[in-house]
């Protein structure tokens, strides 16, 4: 018999779901007031997201995949990730974007189908939203892979949900990780759900975590509704990517509150019963306890920040509302750094049937 | 100048593209001290070292899926598949990323990366070793498909490749990798992409080939020339996009012409190019195009292997066809 491995996964959770202290709280923490641009974040972030499914259920967008219970990870990255770090996101992460400086009407327009929602000229390096299951992770281990051969002290920090975890590409990217111990964190957002399938369908493993065990590299769990836990679990993983020290997996346990997207209805596959008992998870009220019992927070202060999340998400709107639609020629700009000259006569098709559409509705 | 292989002319891009742009990273299985299982990478990772010549995991969707990344973040990527037949899960990587990260960040981002892989039947290999793949890579938007027929052409087209801003699908002929010589001068010139070469000069019938199929062309232009029909050969070179000007100018002088493929027939290349003869050159066809391909089967253990490429027998059987149509 041989003793490979035995493990025990850490769990980090600093406050309960009524906003108590569980644990000794970690250095950063120690000053509530200095947790409230994070609260504030998360506010807007729920703001905006409630903003979103209306814009979708009025024409406004297309399909949205809605980040209602994530508040807390998204904001616990946004806090950690230094900004020349690199974000590999899935399509659930426009609150880490917006934290890293990135206009929130880019995600409108992204839901709004315009591929100028995966510009960001405030957080060049970063990637664009991710379909594509897991298809990011390699792409993250090439980045770290970039980060380390230059010698640059620099994290790929790539996102995933739990569904994620059982692709092929999910388990390459954190071997390869491990392989050559890259600068890379990875963050599963284990909302419990892979649009209809449960975790405990998603695979036996006991935790999303261990999988890492196999890739011989570090893992934790952290509570994903409590924004210190997030903070300090993935500022640890960051820190030790940063200094050479080797990539980390970390599952945050959340719940998806919300539909998969607005294509879907949950009600189909999970019980109101269990819904409801989840909102007693949740991370804002949560961290807002808190902020409450540390005499960082009043309602006052809650009722002025409700009114400028309002304010601020309906300029978003105003700015995707006031992008212009794009033009068809933007199909063939940016295909190729130079178009080759074989598509021109398909740019020529195209203008040609355009003109003939407006004279057809002229007629 | 030296005369070299196709395989070592590989090589010796890779060599030259890496001394003069330390961002040229190679990577793959068996690339490093092995020196790839063809040796296309031979001693490039002594000369450069383990970092910028990597052994991956044996994993072709993470080479792939790295190389996007890499790409990305600054480097120049040339990610190595060991065979075709293993570069189909590494397809996901290069439909879904590197052919749209340009376009869809609105060119916030590229990815000016090189996948590498031996393609073709003729050499005896194992099953899933013999494949040609072309237009399924041809198939996906925003990346280009190059395919050396000649030492001096894969030296030329490859450094083209690694300087290309956006990614490049770089299959290689397995079949010409030892075949023969050439003289190549190590000069860092590239060759030019988007790009068909005249291989040979005719006025009858137009033979337009790539890779191994150049051979079976030009021996069956040997063969017309002795009954008087002088064929022109036409080395495609770029398989997407494809050079249509120097096609249809061929076409539209000899007025008959044969494409030929070692892939299925189906919704392959070869289909392709007859269709846009047929829409751009209809009235200078004096008989209809022929296409000349491997069978809509699969691609056979060795023994049948011969039988399921095209030869210069089957290639002078279409463009006798073409040049007899009433």
């Amino acid at each position: 018999m041989t003793v490979a491995a035995t493990f025990e996964i850490r769990f980090t959770r600093y406050l309960d779901p009524t906003g108590r202290e569980a644990a000794p709280l970690p250095s950063f923490a120690a000053d509530a007031r200095a947790l409230l641009p994070d609260y504030r974040a998360m506010v807007f972030m729920r703001a905006l997201d409630a903003k979103a499914i209306a814009m979708q259920r009025t024409g406004q967008i297309g399909t949205y995949a809605s980040t209602l219970g994530k508040e807390a990870i998204d904001a616990g990255i946004g806090a950690v990730l230094a900004p020349n770090d690199v974000l590999l996101p899935s399509y659930r992460e426009s609150g880490i974007l917006m934290l890293r400086g990135v206009s929130p009407h880019r995600t409108l327009l992204y839901w709004g189908g315009d591929e100028r929602g995966n510009v960001f000229p405030e957080s060049p390096h970063d990637f664009p939203f991710n379909v594509p299951i897991a298809s990011q992770m390699p792409h993250a281990a090439g980045v770290a892979y970039a980060m380390k051969l230059r010698r640059e002290p620099r994290v790929a920090l790539a996102m995933c949900g739990d569904g994620a975890t059982s692709k092929g590409d999910f388990y390459e990217a954190i071997n390869a990780a491990g392989a050559w111990k890259l600068p890379m964190v990875v963050v599963v957002v284990n909302n419990q759900y892979a649009i209809s399938v449960p975790r405990r369908m998603q695979s036996a493993a006991q935790t999303l975590a261990q999988k890492a065990i196999a890739a011989g590299i570090a893992c934790e769990q952290v509570d994903g509704n409590d924004l210190i836990a997030v903070r300090d679990a993935v500022g640890r993983a960051v820190e030790l990517a940063r200094t050479g020290r080797g990539p980390t997996l970390l599952e945050a346990l959340t719940y998806r509150l919300s539909d998969h997207t607005t294509a879907d209805d949950a009600t189909r596959y999970r019980s109101a019963d269990e819904l409801k008992e989840q909102w007693k998870e949740e991370p804002i009220l949560r961290l807002r306890s808190w902020l409450h019992a540390k005499g960082a927070w009043s309602p006052t202060d809650e009722q002025a920040l409700a009114k400028d999340a309002q304010m601020h998400v309906q300029k978003m709107v105003q700015a995707y509302l006031d992008t212009p639609p794009p033009g068809s020629e933007q199909m063939f700009e940016h295909l190729y750094a130079r178009l080759p000259r074989q598509y021109q006569s398909q740019v020529a098709e195209l203008t040609q049937q355009e003109e003939r559409d407006v004279e057809h509705h002229a007629g | 100048m030296s005369s070299i292989t196709l395989v070592e002319a590989v090589n010796l891009a890779l060599s030259r593209a890496m001394e003069d742009d330390d961002r040229v990273v190679v990577l793959g299985e068996d690339v490093g001290i092995n020196g790839g299982v063809f040796r296309a990478t031979a001693g490039l990772q002594q000369r450069f070292g383990a970092e910028r010549v990597a052994d991956t995991p044996l994993a072709e969707g993470l080479i792939a899926g790295m190389a996007v990344g890499m790409a990305a973040e600054g480097l120049r990527p040339v990610a190595e598949i060991q065979f075709a037949g293993f570069a189909y899960t590494a397809i996901d990587q290069i439909l879904n990323h590197a052919g749209r990260l340009r376009h869809r960040t609105q060119g916030r981002l590229s990815c000016p990366m090189v996948l590498r892989t031996p393609c073709g039947a003729g050499i005896h290999a194992p099953e899933h070793h013999s494949e040609s793949p072309e237009a399924m890579f041809a198939h996906i938007p925003g990346i280009r498909v190059v395919y050396p027929s000649s030492p001096a052409k894969a030296y030329g087209l490859l450094l083209a490749s690694i300087a290309d801003p956006d990614p490049v699908v770089f299959l290689e002929p397995s079949r010409l990798y030892r075949r023969f010589k050439e003289e190549v001068e190590d000069d860092g010139e590239p060759l030019p992409v988007d790009q068909a070469f005249i291989a040979r000069e005719g006025t009858d019938v137009t033979l337009v080939a790539w890779g191994a199929m150049l051979y079976e062309s030009l021996k069956a232009a040997d063969e017309l020339a002795g009954d008087g029909h002088f064929a022109e050969v036409i080395d495609l070179a770029t398989l997407k996009p494809i050079d249509y000007d120097t096609v249809l100018e061929s076409v539209k002088k000899t007025g008959r012409c044969v494409v030929v493929s070692e892939a299925p027939r189906t919704a392959s290349l070869a289909s392709e190019i007859s269709a846009n003869i047929s829409e751009r050159a209809l009235l200078s066809l004096l008989a209809p195009v022929e296409r000349v391909t491997a069978w809509d089967t699969v691609t056979p253990m060795f023994r049948l292997e011969e039988r399921y490429m095209p030869n210069a027998a089957r290639i002078v059987g279409a463009a006798r066809k073409v040049l007899e149509y009433q």
